[in-house]
């Protein structure tokens, strides 16, 4: 019964949907609400890893790189092209399906670390790219991205922005629950633990890799634009390596293959560095001990490591 | 022709240290199939801790000798403390023990340092050299003889003793190794601690070049990282030809093509190689069994 309780999509919507609505109730400022928010907005680039990482085994170092092109659509598009933030928004998670399939077509041949360093090399050019463009981009000094006006509604401030991103997790987790329960997702299973057999009942291996590298770009492009929309401001160290790192970090520490895991992943990674700035001097330190702490305790992550412990107790 | 001939010297001088952190990666992948990510934190230690040893008023050959023995110890203790007890995990959440490890060691620097660069004298003068119209600083021949020499002592240390053998045996089959006898931990512990001491060893060689600071660890690990991988992730040939290589690439996208962009023709030209070769330059091809 428990067992199938933990394990159902409804239930795993209703805790997010939960977890969402309580927060603003329990959050004292509005800082909380915008901790809370970027938790929600890096949880939904952390689930698209989920896919890829979690259920289809491909490691990828450079998904801040999708991050950034996502962020800058928001801000190139209106300020350069003329365009609507919202089209920007979509515009930019087009784009980042695009660029994913183009490059995730020759390099998803490569596998384990070598994969993971094709990815890193790609989520290195887009943040030089950035960098370096500055009559496009602002170079390293960043923009500003353009207020987003709504029927006339100018959004602005961190409460529209914290019910915007709490949405848009929900509706990415409800995608992936989905992708993961289709036959699809059973088959990114099946290639993560063995492509030869995966190909041998007849999962076209090369194509659902790629549908999983591709969704998770989109994933994150759109977070990277949610954030930037949200921040009013964006700089080329969103696309950077340790932002990559992060991501994955989320996805490890959440527990790899949960939807729960990573938005639990995500509140770690980003609430940790807010609570441990009281320390000063001491804040990377702790950091990098709670990690590996962490790890050491909770080797498969903290959200299956808890479940099975639920489990044995209920047993 | 002195333009290229100057830009050889510089990849060089730069590979010899990445092919020295990618040594490093191999050794600890070959042991437990692990990725160190905090193996560039040892060019760190080994950089800024001679900085700070000279500073307190020791000789270069001293304060080096303890820089690496500090590296070897931060080495150990990573292992001891943090790899041993997560014992039997994924090699996933293993290196995601090493990314937090160099994310201590990097808190733990700007505490003991601090957060400026360094730089420590030349070992031999900073009189350039004049070779075929290009110049060399003397430095560059000490970070390349310096490679070359613990590359020559590794292969010797691998191949003529016995507990370096007994490192071979458990890169080629860990539990074949256990069954005849060698104590994989002790060789685990090993490997940690031979890369911390290569590494460190390549910081002391390139800071008077390169300058340091408590958070270069990461460029390295990274650059480190592609070197092995171009070369084939595990073989040591592979690791230094690897290093060279990206060196070089890096000097002749600078030199030739753009100084902004010379990290993207360096990753560029690796992901060229992979797709040619997607084991690396001396990787084995890799069997999946069903």
């Amino acid at each position: 019964m428990l067992r199938k309780i933990l394990s159902s999509r409804i239930a795993v919507l209703l805790l997010l949907a939960a977890m969402i609505a309580i927060v603003p109730v329990l959050a004292p400022s509005s800082f909380y609400l915008r901790v809370a928010a970027l938790v929600w907005i890096f949880g939904l680039a952390a689930l698209g890893l989920t896919i890829l990482t979690g259920y289809a085994g491909q490691v990828s170092l450079g998904h801040a790189g999708f991050l950034g092109i996502g962020a800058y659509a928001v801000a190139v598009g209106p300020a350069k092209l003329g365009l609507d933030p919202l089209l920007s928004l979509l515009l930019g998670a087009v784009l980042c399906g695009l660029v994913a399939y183009a490059v995730g077509k020759p390099i998803l041949r490569l596998k384990g670390y070598y994969l993971a360093i094709a990815t890193l090399g790609f989520g290195l050019i887009v943040a030089l790219v950035l960098t370096s463009e500055g009559a496009i981009t602002g170079g390293p000094d960043g923009m500003q991205v353009p207020r987003v006006v709504l029927f006339g509604w100018r959004i602005a401030g961190v409460v529209p922005w914290y019910w915007i991103s709490g949405g848009a997790l929900l509706i990415g987790a409800l995608l992936a629950l989905n992708i993961l329960a289709s036959p699809s997702g059973r088959a990114l299973r099946a290639l993560h633990d063995s492509e030869v057999a995966a190909a041998g009942v007849g999962v076209d291996v090369a194509a659902k890799k790629l549908a999983a590298f591709v969704i998770s770009g989109v994933y994150a492009g759109v977070a990277g634009s949610l954030l930037a929309l949200m921040n009013g401001f964006i700089t080329p160290e969103a696309a950077g390596f340790m932002h990559s790192i992060e991501l994955v970090a989320m996805v490890i520490i959440g527990g790899l293959g949960s939807v729960v895991g990573a938005v639990v992943g995500a509140a770690f990674l980003v609430v940790l560095p807010q609570a441990l700035t009281v320390l000063q001097e001491y804040e990377q330190a702790v950091l990098g001990l709670l990690i590996m702490v962490f790890m050491i305790v909770l080797p498969a992550g903290i959200v299956p490591s808890l479940r099975r412990l639920v489990l044995e107790r209920a047993a | 022709m002195a333009e290229f001939l100057q830009l050889v010297f510089s990849g060089l001088t730069i590979g010899a240290v990445y092919a020295l952190v990618a040594l490093g990666f191999t050794l600890v992948y070959n042991a437990s199939d692990v990725i160190n990510f905090a193996q560039g934190d040892f060019v760190m230690i080994g950089g800024m801790g001679t900085v700070f040893l000279m500073a307190a008023g020791l000789s270069l050959p001293v304060a080096a000798m303890i820089a690496i023995v500090a590296a070897v110890l931060v080495g150990l203790l990573l292992h001891r403390l943090a790899i041993e007890p997560a014992r039997g995990a994924s090699p996933v959440s293993l290196i995601m023990i090493t990314i937090g490890a160099s994310i201590f060691i990097k808190g733990v620097a700007q505490l003991v340092f601090d957060k400026q660069f360094h730089s420590l004298p030349a070992f031999s003068g900073t009189a350039p050299i004049a070779i075929g119209g290009a110049t060399i600083l003397p430095q560059s021949f000490w970070v390349i003889g310096g490679m070359f020499c613990v590359v020559a002592g590794l292969w010797l240390f691998l191949e003529k003793t016995l507990i370096g053998k007994a490192v071979l045996a458990t890169a080629a089959n860990r539990l074949a190794a256990r069954l005849v006898g060698i104590n994989v931990t002790v060789v685990l512990a090993l490997a940690f601690g031979l890369s911390a001491a290569i590494g460190a060893v390549g910081g002391i060689l390139v800071t008077p070049i390169t300058l340091t600071r408590y958070d270069v660890g990461t460029l390295f690990a990274l650059k480190g990282f592609a070197a092995a991988m171009v070369g084939g992730m595990g073989n040591p040939i592979g690791a230094v030809v690897g290093g060279l290589l990206i060196g070089l690439m890096e000097a002749f996208g600078a030199g030739y093509l753009s100084s902004t962009y010379k990290d993207a023709v360096a990753f560029v030209a690796i992901l060229v190689v992979l797709l040619v070769m997607p084991q690396g330059l001396f990787g084995r091809r890799a069997v999946e069994r069903v």
